[in-house]
């Protein structure tokens, strides 16, 4: 099992692996992969009881990306864990490519496509509901951007998930606070998102979606209540880990040139040192 | 024609025995268990039937869902919500994510009759038509549903199945039998062709008989499968017979219709041709009977506008006759 020490070493290595992915392909969410990387490097390294020998089992825990947008992030993680090798990730957004700039379930490891905002919940609820027709004891997980909430189609999911009392499904915001116009609040107030899943029936937690033992301590509580879906309010910063990128609504979908690039892995370097 | 029972009657019977056959077959509605005819159904196998609310969307990614989990769902609602508010999730979490859930569109057309425009779908064949991935099936009569209803379940692909809530005629067919994707021959004829689909076939077959008193015998088709289209059906009923129509419970935009004209266009075949459908208007307040009537889709427009297309192509003597 990673330490919080070895999951901090994973997260800045993950980082570096995203930065040249994004380099390479020349496209990508940069600033959202920043963000819920931490979350996703909790998931399939301490959380998550999938892995590429078990993907196929109906007894693997399932993990549904909703920001589908953030698939960098997500390719970087499935290749780091073995689902495919981290080469083929060079035909990233290429011509004829089933490596494409939203999870596919063309790519070994995704469980559903996503990209079209406000989708994967219901999705996730009906994995979770299955799993309790079935008596089975797998998890769902599903990864929100905040920005996506504004979408109606997620409080209706919201609703069906408490009405059906799966307490086997977890719902993870990556609580940003920025989207590709702004602030989040700016935009349409999203506050305070913690009451509104309370009252939608969700047993909710806050925590830092950016640190490893923050992380690992929430998502391995869950379920929060039995019988109430858990809501995992996750306060990020977008950008997260590069100075320059942080917090910085430009950088939603910003590619670094070649100065910011070497800025960013000079970082990177000075951070991996720090943590080994 | 003698009536037997509305489509929707069958559908929920043919689901129940399917239900009863498959533990893992499953029935998702948005507060249209009513609608859909399911009472019998949520009475014998209650816990085959999630109900999600008035939530159209949510219908469709909880059927994803479950359809990733196993089940074979049927995700039902009617159809003007079902293909209009929750067509995103149609596309991506059904047909772009290969899950096989049968989407069943209840009281489609003009089925909802004086409840206005909101509650019709005329658009479901030409958005879903332009959709990968998806089978478009809208059966004629009772044997066409409850086949049709079995071959959904069996398929491995999304399916789109639409029905009206009136109750039908039997239909004769020329030969037996029913395959996704292949027309059902209801009547043989050679001066014209009807290809219609849906609770169109009825009329077609109607206007069929009345033609054949003046001795204009016309080929009936059902192509209960919109997508795919058989093509060879329909190419032979261009090449073997004096003309076509195309008639259809939905916009002239993008449907059945458009679908013929362009195969035919494709394959350099030239045939009188005529799409009856609702044309791009408001469409007028009335119940589905006489809203068909009003735009031709009954027995005797059916026949008015097989004289006329017949007339100008100079097979029969020009008629006064009611306009197509």
């Amino acid at each position: 099992m990673l330490t919080k020490r070895d999951l901090e070493l994973k997260s800045v290595q993950y980082r570096k692996a995203l930065l040249r992915l994004i380099r390479a392909c020349g496209a990508g969410h940069t600033g959202g992969d920043l963000s819920c990387l931490d979350i996703l490097n909790v998931l399939y390294n301490r959380i998550l009881r999938v892995s590429p020998e078990t993907f196929q089992s109906p007894d693997r825990d399932r993990y549904i990306q909703s920001k589908g947008h953030c698939a960098e992030a997500l390719f970087v993680v499935l290749a780091d864990r073995g689902f495919f090798p981290e080469k083929d990730l060079e035909t990233l957004n290429r011509y004829g490519s089933h490596y494409l700039g939203h999870p596919t379930r063309d790519v070994y490891g995704v469980e559903q496509n996503t990209g079209a905002l406000g989708h994967g919940l219901a999705v996730a609820v009906g994995l979770a509901l299955a799993a309790k027709m079935d008596r089975k004891d797998y998890r769902v997980f599903c990864l929100l951007g905040d920005g996506e909430l504004t979408e109606g189609s997620n409080w209706e999911a919201a609703m069906t998930a408490a009405h059906y009392r799966l307490d086997n499904l977890v719902a993870i915001v990556d609580r940003n606070g920025l989207q590709i116009t702004g602030s989040t609040e700016d935009v349409c107030q999203l506050s305070p998102l913690d009451e509104k899943f309370e009252a939608f029936g969700f047993a909710v937690r806050r925590c830092d979606g950016n640190d490893m033992g923050e992380l690992v301590r929430v998502l391995e509580a869950v379920p929060f209540r039995p019988g109430k879906p858990s809501l995992v309010l996750a306060k990020t910063r977008k950008g997260k880990g590069i100075s320059f990128m942080e917090n910085v609504a430009k950088w939603h979908h910003g590619v670094p040139n070649d100065d910011e690039f070497s800025r960013a892995m000079a970082e990177l370097e000075a951070a991996e040192a720090a943590v080994a | 024609m003698e009536l037997a029972q509305a489509n929707l009657e069958v559908f929920s019977a043919a689901l129940l025995e399917l239900a009863r056959e498959n533990p893992d077959l499953l029935v998702v509605t948005s507060d249209s268990r009513g609608s859909a005819k399911l009472a019998s159904f949520v009475k014998a196998v209650p816990g085959q039937i999630v109900e999600v609310g008035i939530a159209e969307q949510n219908l469709v990614g909880v059927a994803a869902g479950l359809a990733a989990a196993g089940k074979n769902v049927f995700a039902v609602s009617p159809a003007c919500f079902l293909t209009a508010r929750s067509l995103e999730q149609i596309k991506n979490d059904l047909c772009y994510s290969d899950r096989p859930v049968k989407a069943v569109g209840i009281s489609a057309g003009v089925s909802y009759g004086a409840l206005g425009t909101t509650h019709h779908s005329l658009h479901d064949y030409a958005v879903l038509r332009a959709i990968h991935n998806i089978t478009i099936v809208a059966p004629a009569d009772n044997f066409e549903t409850r086949e049709g209803v079995r071959a959904a379940a069996r398929s491995t692909a999304p399916v789109y199945l639409r029905f009206g809530k009136k109750r039908m005629p039997h239909l004769p067919r020329v030969a037996p039998g029913f395959e996704l994707g292949k027309a059902s021959l209801v009547r043989e004829g050679t001066d014209l062709s009807f290809l219609a689909c849906g609770e169109t076939v009825a009329p077609a077959y109607e206007a069929a008989e009345l033609l054949a008193k003046g001795r204009i015998h016309c080929r009936v088709l059902s192509l209960h499968t919109i997508k795919p289209l058989d093509e060879k059906a329909v190419l032979k009923a261009a090449t073997e017979t004096g003309g076509i129509i195309t008639v259809e419970e939905h916009s002239v935009n993008g449907g059945l219709g458009e679908a013929c004209a362009g195969l035919l266009l494709q394959e350099g075949i030239q045939a009188r041709f005529k799409i009856v459908g609702f044309p791009d208007e408001h469409t007028v307040t009335g119940n589905q009977e006489e809203i068909f009537r009003h735009y031709g889709i009954d027995g005797p427009g059916l026949a008015a506008t097989a004289r006329n297309l017949l007339a100008r192509a100079g097979r029969i003597p020009t008629l006064q006759s009611k306009p197509d």
